[in-house]
């Protein structure tokens, strides 16, 4: 399982603050974690189209579209960050 | 080095955490600061409140590898980065950035880069309440140029 978090504006427009996950063999990095979630419809294929910036973090660190991911991993999807 | 990051609802007191990096180490010869604090109007709207959501965990991690990065360019003594979370008034501190060092230059640059890189790399998200309903802040583009401009300097 991959547990995943979601933050902000994304986690509003998904419903969704956390979830586990058991993608399919073909999910291997960050870039084709998304692929997958955004194929469930709705707001998932609306918020994480590939038009919508959206960053991601593996384990809790800063990571891109070719991150791997893998089970037993933490990752995350937020919009660009806003603090300070 | 002297570190702490701290994610927390109540406000800090900016004197007594400078008073703290300083105190009883004479090789400290300047100490730096920023505070960040909440404006009323952003984006041309007039804004009454934010509300300020974070990661906890990798909020603390992120910052702490940012000093981390500080302390590889520039002579730092000691660090403190306070962020509040929760909800927040026009008027109220957001950020506190300290840098302690043996000269301003040192203390002055860090503190500036550890402000830039939190802007654009420790996970927090604003949303703010204006005159026309509540709406999450835009990441700026002049924040990544802030953070791009480390990058060219040796």
């Amino acid at each position: 399982m991959i547990k995943l978090v979601y933050f902000a504006r994304l986690r509003e427009a998904l419903g969704c603050t956390a979830e586990d996950v058991a993608p399919p063999p073909e999910v291997t990095d960050v870039g084709t974690l998304r692929t997958w979630l955004g194929q469930r419809g709705g707001a998932w294929t609306e918020a994480l189209a590939s038009d919508v910036t959206v960053r991601a973090a593996v384990n809790q660190e800063m990571a891109a579209n070719d991150t791997r991911v893998a089970t037993g991993d933490e990752v995350a999807f937020f919009p660009p960050v806003t603090g300070g | 080095m002297d570190v702490q990051v701290r994610i927390q609802r109540d406000d800090f007191d900016t004197g007594r955490e400078i008073a703290e990096l300083h105190r009883d180490n004479p090789k400290v010869g300047a100490v730096a600061s920023f505070v960040g604090l909440m404006r009323d109007v952003n984006d041309g709207a007039g804004v009454s409140g934010m509300t300020l959501e974070h990661y906890p965990g990798m909020t603390e991690k992120s910052i702490r590898a940012i000093v981390t990065q500080a302390q590889g360019r520039w002579n730092i003594i000691g660090a403190r980065v306070i962020h509040r979370i929760g909800r927040l008034e026009p008027t109220d501190q957001i950020v506190l950035v300290v840098v302690a060092s043996s000269h301003r230059g040192d203390a002055f640059a860090a503190c500036q880069f550890i402000m830039d890189y939190l802007k654009t790399r420790a996970p927090f998200w604003k949303k703010e309440t204006t005159t026309h309903g509540e709406r999450w802040v835009d990441a700026r583009v002049t924040d990544d140029v802030a953070a791009a401009r480390w990058r060219l300097k040796g």
